[in-house]
């Protein structure tokens, strides 16, 4: 009982803590309740038209009043359409063959071709599975009737599906590259967090302080190591992925590298902010969590990025985690090169300066 | 050897210097010059703003109002210059426990860029006698090497003043002589030392000493001047009985302190003739008094009790010992 009243007691001095046991069940009901949704809608898609037809114009506007597609490219060239699959711009690519409509009235089954980007095989499957029955529809509305072989119009068009960057659909290849995110997030928010505030905890702080030691050598001081520990987790898990997962590896590894650093970085700038509010190491990491928690979902790693509703997906987009998953699962399955990962990199790399920006700002020289 | 000669540089010279925490003011204009080569006590209850104003003097809390120098440089300004020239020892021990003896002096050795690194640091253990300790964990070391540590530690950039906040609390009769031999050797040397203590035997050992209590300086000068300035006069009592005529006493007119040391009884009172009067009044034909030399100790009691007259009152008007 005098245990049970000294915990009540404690519980009431650390309001943090009290607001991480209250705060933690609203989010992940408001993230899981609303945010989540692992039936994506809206999926973009450009669409390379072969035709112009009524029929071709007619699956467009089926395509384009479901719930799964988005025609953001109604008329895209060849390239145009490869060029945004690649930059993940578009979730696919309809290409509807020259001659289609003509070939359509003939029998000559015409054959409809789908690019889908399926890095995240989960984000394309619905709607690709809904795909044959819209194209029925489009074309059982137009010239259904007139067609030769009036019951049975699915066999009029042949639909050759490639799923583009993981042919397999393998699961695996688009979890591990994203995994190296996830842990990077959680381990370096974590251990500078941890690094900062235990100097305060055990008083080494006071004494830090009273050395002519600047703030720029401290935050320095305490990165730099850190990054050096990201750097190995890159490494393990980057074997793990290719010799254990047999991930395909595409791209430049100097180039994901490179971006790696940034995103670190930019992890790191998280936990020295957090170390400057944090008051003991046990908020520190209750911080933590509370980035780490809407990083793991809201970034795309678990669930569908395009599936979730918008303000969710505009407050995923502030995350690093979200840009560095598309660079990095980018460079790894699409072998996509700088000018195709620069536009993600961008959000990584304000994250990062107003990170440290805020840590320096919050960074006290006197124990005031 | 004590300074006294006027021409000798003051290292400290601050004047009104004031911290406020909140509300709560917890030094309240603080002014104090301190002589080159000076062993400066400096007291006062728990709680008083002591280890507050030395955080000030060497550049961890920004003062609400005051100026002045430390080592001739601007404590609002020059902070940085300040911390290179002054060696801080914390009240708590506050090197890394997690790393052993030498790891943390090279630590501050390269913090404060010493020249010769390798040389300062084993002349530093082998002044302190951690020689054969030097790679055990600092965490693991008993209370009283932890504190040679760290009066190692920050005296291995060769500073000019030392600040020690209470460096002898928890330490052992002999290794507190040995520490105080150290710092009147560093003071005949040119160091200066503010130290603050509440060890009465360490008081005396001073040049100088300073009083403060709830914010306020007290009293300050040297120890001759404080009793004499203190008015107080006391006597000794021997006899029976004793523990229950301090009880008894301790009310009466003329009657302001009462302690028994041993099988002595103290009686201190700043109204000498009131005093002898309850004395001579009270006394049984077995008892003996005789005049004693006021100590230190009584006069900060005093001084701490008026203190909190005043601040009961709230007349602070009424501080009897403004110096």
């Amino acid at each position: 009982m005098a245990v049970i009243l000294k915990e009540f007691t404690q519980m009431k001095r650390d309001r943090l803590t009290f607001a991480m046991l209250a705060g933690i069940p609203v989010v992940q009901l408001i993230l899981f309740g609303f945010a989540i949704n692992s039936d994506p809608k809206h999926l973009p898609t450009a669409v390379v038209n072969g035709d112009h037809g009524p029929v071709s114009r007619a699956i467009i506007a089926t395509l384009q009043t479901s719930a799964y597609y988005t025609i953001s490219m109604p008329d895209a060239s060849e390239a145009a359409a490869k060029e945004a699959l690649r930059k993940g711009s578009v979730q696919f690519a309809v290409h509807i063959p020259p001659q289609f409509e003509h070939d359509l009235v003939k029998g000559l089954r015409p054959v409809v071709f789908v690019n889908a980007d399926a890095t995240d095989p989960s984000a394309a499957s619905n709607a690709l599975a809904h795909l044959p029955t819209l194209i029925d529809r489009a074309i059982a509305s137009t010239i259904g009737r007139t067609l030769p072989q009036t019951n049975h119009p699915q066999a009029s068009v042949e639909l050759r599906i490639h799923s583009a960057f993981n042919p397999e659909m393998d699961s695996t290849f688009n979890i591990v590259p994203g995994l190296m995110g996830v842990i990077l997030t959680m381990t370096l928010v974590m251990i500078t967090a941890l690094a900062m505030t235990r100097e305060r905890e055990r008083g080494t702080m006071e004494n830090l302080l009273s050395t002519p030691v600047r703030p720029f050598e401290v935050l320095t001081g305490k990165i730099v190591p850190y990054v050096l520990v990201g750097y190995i987790q890159v490494g393990l898990i980057l074997t793990a992925a290719h010799w254990v997962f047999d991930v395909p590896f595409l791209g430049s590894p100097w180039l994901l590298l490179a971006c790696t650093m940034v995103f670190i970085l930019a992890n790191l700038g998280v936990g020295i902010t957090f170390s400057t509010f944090a008051r003991n190491q046990l908020q520190a990491v209750q911080m933590t969590f509370f980035f780490f928690l809407p990083s793991l979902l809201l970034s795309g790693f678990m669930f569908p990025f395009r599936g979730m509703p918008e303000w969710a997906q505009a407050l995923g987009s502030v995350l690093p985690l979200t840009h560095y998953l598309r660079v990095i699962r980018g460079i790894i399955l699409k072998g996509n090169t700088w000018p195709d990962v620069a536009p993600e990199m961008i959000p990584i790399a304000v994250f990062l300066s107003m990170s440290l920006m805020l840590g320096l700002l919050r960074y006290r020289q006197t124990l005031d | 050897m004590n300074p006294s000669s006027p021409n000798t540089p003051l290292v400290i010279d601050v004047k009104g210097v004031t911290k406020r925490f909140g509300k709560k003011t917890v030094v309240d204009h603080i002014d104090m010059s301190i002589q080159q080569g000076t062993v400066f006590g400096f007291l006062g209850p728990n709680g008083s703003g002591k280890t507050t104003f030395i955080r000030m003097l060497c550049g961890l809390l920004e003062p609400n109002e005051g100026s002045g120098t430390c080592l001739g440089y601007d404590i609002l300004k020059e902070r940085r210059m300040i911390k290179q020239h002054v060696g801080y020892m914390t009240q708590r021990f506050s090197y890394y426990e997690d790393l052993t003896v030498r790891e943390n002096l090279d630590f501050v050795a390269r913090v404060y860029g010493v020249p010769d690194r390798k040389i300062a640091v084993d002349q530093s253990l082998q002044s302190i006698g951690l020689r054969g300790r030097e790679n055990q964990l600092a965490g693991t070391l008993s209370g009283g090497w932890k504190q040679r540590l760290a009066l190692a530690a920050c005296m291995l950039h060769k500073p000019r003043l030392l600040l020690l906040d209470e460096p002898t609390a928890g330490v052992d009769p002999k290794a507190r002589r040995e520490f105080w031999d150290e710092i009147h050797a560093l003071a005949r040397a040119g160091m200066t030392i503010l130290v603050t203590t509440h060890y009465m035997d360490e008081a005396e050992r001073c040049h100088q000493l300073a009083y403060i209590a709830y914010g306020k300086l007290l009293a300050q000068g040297q120890k001759d001047f404080l009793i004499q300035n203190s008015g107080l006069h006391t006597f000794r009592i021997t006899g029976p009985d004793l523990p229950q005529w301090a009880n008894d006493l301790r009310d009466k007119t003329g009657v302001d302190q009462a302690v028994m040391f041993g099988s002595s009884l103290h009686l201190s009172g700043i109204d000498r003739e009131k005093l002898e009067a309850t004395i001579l009044k009270h006394m049984k034909g077995t008892h003996q008094w005789e005049p004693k030399a006021t100590s230190l100790e009584e006069v900060f009691i005093q001084l701490m009790s008026q203190s909190e007259d005043n601040f009961s009152t709230g007349s602070e008007a009424q501080n009897s010992h403004p110096e």
